[in-house]
């Protein structure tokens, strides 16, 4: 973060975020800003609340407290944390591509269907650019020749392109991923990666929860390591995983490689 | 008179009678089923999504409705309705009116299947993966678009064998209006039987006609599910 000019504007800013499910605290106060074009990589042992904060960012969880931003406009929330303008979080959600763990494409609809979906129906863009936008994206993906396919017929890793194609097709300021390649067979890993190193390459904007620390190593521009919903450890990739400072990041690296 | 002549269309036969029966049998199932759909989508996520009032009010209906015999139901709603509705009509100084049998019909045996697709439909929903609802959410689906465009149509292929089973009990459930005196299937069969003491024959034809139609429906309903499970890999159904 710190090698880029002061002019760049923050596409992502969480401030001081707290989120308990009933009396389990899950986020006890964290902040993160990613700039445009910063690839900021989320690490931690499972229940670090990793997913929770990837989450929060877009109200699929409601935060207790604190602060979301989304490329300078705060998302409103009641006292509770819930969103208190439905057609606000409607529109950021549509600036923010997510990409799930388990894919998520409509089981009913063709990959090209799929891709289309939103913008068509939600975001009126004309169907005719519409589908020569998810054309041009399904052949970026390697899946040109697949468009008329339901998804179930497709391998885990052909789902995952796919569905990071639909979260492209609304032409999204950040992409969010959630352990996108956590639920894949080891060998179908790469061509997903390869995928997302290709966007983060374009200078795109995103969040990547991950397992993968070879990965994020490469491709983060920063790296935030969470422990029991506190962030124990953040920096360059170098340095997080050059020569770790906490303990408990020394132990965690350690486990995972 | 042999049996081709008791069931020929044309009076003396009494063909026409039975199939005009089942034109109004057919259109009251048809009625009652699309009413039992709407009710029971709306009654489904209110059950789903509803506050504690309205999943309270719709866990009476339900268990009410299904508790008790669809012949006292229907016995209740029509002479009861006829009545409050004829109370009303009185009361602003108006004449007393006579309620459409099709209509009482279609209302009466609506609200039966209402409560029994309530519960069909909330466990297709339920069936439905979360994460497909989810991922919509997190593109900005707002939440009727989200139903009409994802929940509903992915549900569709859990839903159709039970909606089926309702369909085909609508079809049947129509001869109990013949206690209210409404002219459909069973109704005509009766009465050409009773006319002709040609019990056998009319019997026979009209279960005949029971089972036509619950094949064309049982057809119909596998195009639908083949065409609801699309994106499915074929398996046995």
């Amino acid at each position: 973060m710190g090698t880029k000019p002061y002019s760049t504007p923050e596409a992502i800013r969480v401030d001081d975020l707290y989120k308990s499910f009933g009396t389990h605290d899950v986020l006890k106060g964290v902040s993160l800003t990613a700039l445009e074009g910063d690839v900021v990589a989320i690490i931690g042992g499972s229940g670090s609340g990793k997913s929770t904060m990837l989450r929060c960012i877009n109200f699929l969880e409601t935060p207790t407290s604190g602060q979301i931003t989304i490329a300078g406009e705060p998302v409103a929330m009641r006292p509770d944390g819930t969103p208190a303008d439905r057609r606000q979080l409607e529109r950021i959600r549509q600036s923010l591509g997510m990409v799930f763990q388990s894919f998520n494409l409509w089981t009913h609809k063709t990959v090209l269907e799929n891709l289309i979906e939103v913008p068509v129906h939600v975001m009126k863009c004309p169907r005719d650019a519409a589908i020569a936008r998810a054309r041009k994206l399904l052949a970026r993906v390697g899946l040109a020749e697949k468009e008329a396919v339901y998804p179930a017929f497709l391998s885990g890793g052909q789902q995952q392109r796919a569905a990071i194609a639909r979260a492209l097709c609304m032409e999204p300021k950040a992409m969010l991923f959630d352990e996108p390649t956590s639920a894949l067979d080891p060998e179908l890993v790469g061509e997903v990666l390869q995928v997302i190193r290709a966007l983060a390459d374009e200078g795109r904007t995103m969040i990547l929860v991950t397992h993968e620390m070879k990965f994020a190593r490469e491709v983060a521009s920063h790296v935030i390591y969470l422990h029991n919903g506190l962030i124990e450890e953040q920096g360059p990739p170098e340095a997080l995983f050059g020569a770790p400072k906490s303990d408990r990041l020394k132990q965690f690296l350690k486990s995972v490689s | 008179m042999g049996p081709f002549d008791l069931l020929a269309l044309e009076p003396p036969g009494w063909g026409g009678n039975l199939l005009r029966g089942l034109a109004n049998s057919v259109q009251i199932a048809f009625g009652a089923f699309g009413l039992g759909l709407l009710i029971g989508t709306a009654g489904a996520y209110g059950k789903l999504y509803g506050g504690k009032i309205t999943r309270d009010l719709l866990g009476l209906y339900t268990t009410i409705v299904r508790a008790v015999p669809e012949l006292i139901l229907i016995l209740i709603l029509y002479f009861a309705v006829t009545d409050l509705v004829n109370q009303m009509v009185l009361a602003m100084g108006g004449e007393r009116i006579q309620i459409s049998g099709v209509l009482a019909g279609i209302a009466v045996l609506g609200v039966v299947q209402g409560a029994y697709a309530t519960e069909v439909l909330r466990g297709a929903i339920l069936a439905v993966p979360p994460g497909q609802i989810e991922a919509a959410r997190a593109m900005g689906m707002p939440p009727v678009k989200l139903a009409w465009r994802i929940t509903l149509p992915a549900m569709l292929g859990f839903a159709i064998p039970g909606l089926a089973n309702l369909w085909l009990i609508a079809t049947k459930d129509t001869a109990l209006l013949a206690v209210v005196g409404f002219n459909e299937l069973t109704q005509e069969t009766r009465q050409a039987a009773g006319a002709t003491k040609a019990f056998f024959t009319f019997f026979l034809a009209a279960g005949a006609i029971y089972l036509v139609l619950t094949l064309v429906s049982s057809w119909g309903f596998a195009r639908i599910e083949a065409w609801a499970r699309r994106g499915e890999p074929r398996r046995s159904r």
